[in-house]
């Protein structure tokens, strides 16, 4: 699991993109992709390997008016489970 | 039977091969270079790949650095937002030509390694290759382009898996591929010199998931055990005609790279019709969807929504009938056929090498 103080990047081989067919966000990797809901993308685009967890969190919390801390952990910790994204 | 949206498509734009390697998967009747699309059929089977919802391309072969055309075909695939991997032997992969695939917008390259032990490796690929596949492998990692290594395991390279992955890993691979044989094409035909012992790949799986351990978040590894060792067969790319289409070098649309040797099923050609059509229409797409087509045990076993009945083309290799429970499934009639293959690996390592045949006199 990662924590508030992670600083979460895309794996380098990763990369997101829009899929104009399924209307859909994307993340594409080698012999692989995720379909995204609008909440991915919003987490996955501001994940640049410098902000930390925390204040990604911070951000879209104040976007959405509510604390996301929790569902933004979960959601990068289990990318990392599957190797798409790195802590550090 | 509606279809689903595909994600992937293998272009094997052509057979032509500097190796020779006898576990390879393609066919035995190869197709010949004077048969292979054209430069603008494969920018028409990318463009229409994609509107159909392809998100993956693979470039692979044969060796697709033998086509002159690759970097328009990459330039195009990634104008067309596919994530493209370049599936080569590492032969061809020149600093020259790596450099125009980069500005291309090339991706991913995947390079097979034969072995760790470069004589070993050679006699594998039957052909002087190592030093190449070396250098490509830096102009790889120097240009950054993502990069994977691929190997097929079998009886003469399983008991190095620990030097072999940790060679990937000198490399600088992003992530290893370690791929057990799997009988199609070349590799059915050298079935008993390929096939590994039970001890053997209880080994080499005890050392890849020690590696894992080791290199997580350095290096991915993947390790696909042999079906012939499993309980249970594989689900064919999530099913038949489901997610999967492969465009041989002279256009015709298979849903696996094995199911030209179907012989009871006729393929449609990318020349004729368009990818749309095919995946939606053609017999051939149509033949396995769903389950109608299934004989017992698959017809009322729980697992057919796991894994479909198994592999349509090994089903039809090995009893016959495309039909056919997969043979590797321990519930199949026919399980004592594959035993008796586990059962007698051949005493030597010679092999019938892969080559492409000349063509028949008149």
């Amino acid at each position: 699991m990662l924590s508030n103080d992670s600083v979460p990047s895309l794996w380098r081989l990763a990369r997101l993109d829009f899929d104009s067919v399924r209307n859909r966000p994307v993340l594409l990797y080698p012999e692989g992709a995720v379909l995204l809901n609008d909440t991915g993308k919003a987490i996955l685009e501001l994940v640049d390997g410098h902000r930390t967890l925390g204040e990604i969190a911070g951000i879209l919390g104040e976007r959405y008016q509510t604390d996301v801390t929790a569902d933004v952990a979960e959601y990068l910790s289990n990318l990392a489970e599957r190797e798409l994204i790195r802590d550090g | 039977m509606t279809a689903n949206l595909p994600t992937t498509l293998l272009a094997e734009l052509t057979h032509r091969c500097p190796l020779h390697c006898p576990y390879c998967s393609n066919p035995l009747d190869m197709i010949r270079a004077e048969r292979e699309l054209s430069t603008d059929d494969w920018k028409r089977v990318f463009t229409q790949a994609r509107a159909l919802g392809v998100l993956q391309l693979g470039l692979s072969g044969g060796e697709p650095m033998i086509r002159k055309d690759l970097e328009e075909l990459a330039a195009h695939a990634r104008g067309l937002g596919l994530y493209s991997t370049l599936v080569t032997s590492g032969l061809g992969f020149t600093r020259a030509r790596a450099e125009r695939l980069r500005e291309a917008g090339l991706e991913h390259v995947q390079i097979s390694i034969q072995d760790a032990d470069p004589e070993i490796a050679e006699r594998i690929a039957g052909v002087s290759s190592v030093k190449q596949k070396l250098a490509a492998a830096a102009i790889v990692r120097e240009l950054g382009f993502a990069f994977s290594v691929n190997v097929v395991l079998h009886r003469a390279n399983l008991d190095r898996i620990g030097a072999i992955i940790d060679m990937a890993a000198e490399l600088g691979a992003d992530r290893i591929e370690l791929a057990n044989t799997q009988y199609y094409g070349w590799a059915l035909e050298n079935r008993a010199a390929l096939m590994p012992t039970r001890e053997q790949l209880d080994r080499a799986q005890a050392a890849a998931q020690d590696a894992m351990r080791r290199y997580r978040g350095r290096m991915q590894i993947l390790f696909v055990l042999p079906d012939y060792f499993e309980q249970y067969p594989k689900p064919c790319y999530g099913g038949w005609g489901k997610l999967y289409i492969v465009v041989a070098p002279d256009g015709k649309a298979l849903p696996c790279h094995g199911a030209t040797q179907i012989t009871t099923l006729a393929f449609d050609n990318v020349r004729d019709h368009s990818l749309e059509w095919i995946w939606q229409n053609s017999d051939a797409f149509q033949a396995f969807r769903g389950d109608d087509w299934m004989r017992e045990p698959c017809r009322s076993c729980p697992r057919k929504t796991v894994d479909f009945g198994g592999c349509r083309c090994q089903a039809f290799a090995l009893t016959g009938a495309a039909e056919n429970t997969d043979p590797v499934c321990t519930l199949s009639p026919d399980r004592g056929m594959i035993d008796a293959a586990i059962a007698a690996p051949a005493d030597s390592l010679e092999y019938r090498y892969r080559v492409i045949a000349e063509p028949q006199r008149a």
